[in-house]
């Protein structure tokens, strides 16, 4: 391994990093909203949403993102819906993502027993108070390592980006390996890189776990 | 003596199953009605339905001569009136024993917080539970709990009190703490409706027995005359099942 | 909508052939990954430290890299620092099975320690050995766990199958691609047509799958 070699490409490496970091988080925060309001839409049966909800979680979940990504970058645009390559990143993440915070949002809402409900009622109070001061609270310490778990899965997903044409980690890595035949410094500065990306969320998730445990 | 719960013609099916049957019933104010039957007698159900906590079929309950169930809108106010512990006692886990006991009345009753915090902590001394208030229920044992429960519910300031075998998940040790406290509440004359298994309590704490079986009131009497005397063939055997020597 | 390329000629077939094509990296894969990963997990709950720490380095590194680098290392690394040229396929089939059996290995230790001691003092107390135990009391409740969760792994499995296009594979995106290439004259808009049919391909490969485990999950949970 030449040590010269990777420092002259930590700063391609650096670029391509933000550009996943940047990436992979917006479309973490598209998904948490998603997942929101789809877990909401499950837990309280809205008719009809509900079945649109469940088909849009079921189709999601079982394809690869790499498959939505092509479908969103290559196959729109023939039909005349041409969608940026980042904004595609962050859609398809965000939709893959979504399926599964829709999953985790809506058990943990349904976690909350019945009888913890009927305890408030019994102290008087109305359905958004209970929901609100009750049911949320819990459901939300009852989800977080389940959304903990999806953000680091996600983040691992970013991957598949330079598929659609994104600089990317392992974009930058693969280039640089084509052109200059420096494998091992490139693995390296990979495998560095996305250690950096995904073990303070790693770390973050077994501290929050054992902090939560209430119940 | 003035009257405060009514119930009149109340009828609760699960589909094709009656759980109670036209019952019919009045409880005047500081009256201590203890509720006695075998599993699966409705007693249980009788509470929740007079807590509007379960949708009844015929009949209504009324608190105060207001019904209470079928519940009208906006009842969020006047089921503060009654008060429920139950037996898995429900305080919410996510919340200290303080947090616990002001939470309702300062966003139901709308309360200033400093006054509800000041009464939170002269209840929660009148129970023994001073030490505990800034810990949270897991820390607590079930007797704890419960007694926390009772506060919780005692603060709303409820004319009448439903306990629904509060002691039933309780070991024996703590059994006894719990009862005391109601004993206490049952003193200060309060409006007491309890369903439990704990005969020798029921004796001493109430002013009446409702003995219910197969979904309908079978006695409504004293409990001297219910526990040395029962009237029916079906309360004398469910007594007897509490007994060993026969 | 370009749907219609699917019928030209063996287009479907060849799809469905690319699909194939996946899906042998991943029976393979899946096939070696529960065998080593049921051993490995067992290894994991004997506590031998040396083993464990081991374990605990190879599970947490596999948990957090992307497959996709996974890939990379040894599609490129094994070739670069060895010399063999390693086939996309077999590269593709060592990552897979890498991951798998690191899942399956964490899969079945959770199992195992989600068994109550209880459980096993009453099966002594009914004066069972200690094979009887695990045979008649603690692997079938073990395998009630088990099954639905290692179903689940075989879908997450089939769905990362579809990143060896990545590395030069022939499979059902990179044909997909290619019918797109050949009839990009004829039919403008093939690639909506092609990408969606691959979308429910995948769908229709891992669904049924998914509700398999979801069923006996319901069905086994008390």
């Amino acid at each position: 391994m030449d040590f010269e070699i990777i420092r002259s490409y930590v700063p391609l490496f650096a670029k391509a990093f933000i550009l996943t970091v940047k990436i992979g988080w917006a479309g973490i925060l598209l998904s948490v909203l998603i997942g929101i309001i789809c877990g909401f839409i499950l837990y309280f049966k809205i008719p009809g949403l509900s079945l649109l909800v469940r088909c849009y979680v079921e189709l999601f979940r079982n394809t690869p993102l790499l498959v939505q990504l092509f479908f969103l970058y290559y196959g729109l645009p023939s039909v005349g819906l041409s969608i940026s390559a980042q904004i595609c990143g962050v859609l398809g993440l965000g939709l893959l993502g979504g399926s599964y915070m829709t999953e985790s949002f809506r058990s943990g809402l349904s976690a909350v027993p019945v009888i913890q409900t009927e305890s408030g009622f019994a102290l008087g109070m109305t359905k958004p108070q209970l929901f609100w001061h009750i049911i949320l609270p819990q459901a939300v310490s009852v989800s977080v390592p389940a959304v903990l778990a999806n953000m680091i899965f996600l983040l691992k997903e970013t991957s598949v980006f330079s598929a659609i044409s994104l600089m990317d980690l392992m974009f930058t890595a693969k280039d640089l390996i084509g052109l200059y035949y420096n494998t091992t410094e490139s693995l390296f500065l990979l495998v560095c890189f996305y250690a950096v990306m995904l073990l303070p969320v790693s770390l973050l998730g077994s501290v929050i776990e054992k902090k939560l445990h209430y119940v | 003596m003035e009257e405060i719960l009514k119930i009149e013609h109340l009828s609760k099916r699960f589909d094709d199953l009656s759980i109670l049957e036209d019952i019919n019933l009045s409880v005047n104010k500081g009256e201590v009605t203890v509720i006695l039957g075998p599993s699966g007698c409705g007693k249980s159900t009788l509470l929740r339905c007079i807590n509007g906590l379960e949708e009844i079929q015929e009949g209504n309950v009324f608190l105060d001569g207001k019904t209470v169930n079928p519940p009208l809108k906006n009842t969020g106010k006047d089921r503060t009136k009654i008060g429920m512990v139950f037996q898995s006692y429900e305080l919410f886990p996510h919340k200290t024993i303080l947090e616990n006991v002001i939470l309702a009345p300062i966003v139901v009753q709308k309360r200033k917080k400093e006054e509800v915090v000041k009464e939170a902590k002269q209840l929660l001394e009148r129970v023994g539970l001073s030490s505990k208030k800034a810990q949270y229920p897991r820390q607590l044992s079930g007797g704890q709990k419960q007694r926390a429960a009772i506060v919780r519910a005692l603060i709303m300031n409820p004319e009448v009190l439903l306990f629904d075998e509060v002691t039933a998940a309780l070991d024996p040790e703590m059994v006894r703490e719990v009862l005391d406290v109601m004993l206490d509440l049952a003193k200060q004359n309060r409006t007491m409706l309890i369903v439990t298994h704990e005969m020798a309590f029921a004796r001493a704490v109430a002013d009446r027995i409702l003995f219910l079986d197969g979904g309908q009131i079978v006695e409504d009497t004293t409990p001297e005359q219910f526990f040395d005397a029962p009237k029916t063939e079906r309360a004398a055997k469910f007594l007897q099942t509490f007994s060993f020597e026969s | 909508m370009g749907f219609e390329v699917l019928w030209k000629g063996k287009n479907l077939i060849r799809l469905l052939g690319g699909l194939g094509v996946a899906m042998k990296i991943s029976l393979i894969s899946v096939v070696i990954s529960l065998t080593l990963g049921i051993l490995l997990g067992m290894l994991m709950t004997l506590k031998q430290p040396l083993a464990n720490a081991f374990m605990r380095v190879y599970l947490e590194f596999i948990r957090i890299m992307p497959q996709m680098v996974l890939l990379f290392l040894v599609f490129f690394g094994v070739t670069k620092i060895s010399g063999w040229n390693l086939s996309s396929e077999a590269s593709s089939i060592i990552v897979f099975s890498l991951w798998g059996t690191a899942e399956m290995a964490d899969l079945v230790r959770g199992c195992f320690f989600s068994i109550p001691a209880i459980q096993y003092e009453s099966s002594k107390a009914l004066g069972l050995n200690r094979l009887q135990t695990y045979v008649y009391v603690i692997i079938p409740q073990i395998a009630r766990r088990l099954v639905p969760l290692s179903i689940n792994l075989i879908t997450r499995m089939i769905k990362t199958t579809s990143l060896v296009m990545m590395i030069g594979i022939v499979e059902v995106l990179k044909t997909g691609q290619q019918i797109i290439e050949a009839n990009r004259k004829t039919s403008p808009n093939a690639a909506f047509g092609v990408f969606a049919a691959i979308f429910i391909l995948y769908f229709l490969a891992c669904y049924p799958i998914g509700r398999l485990a979801g069923y006996l999950e319901k069905r086994w949970e008390n």
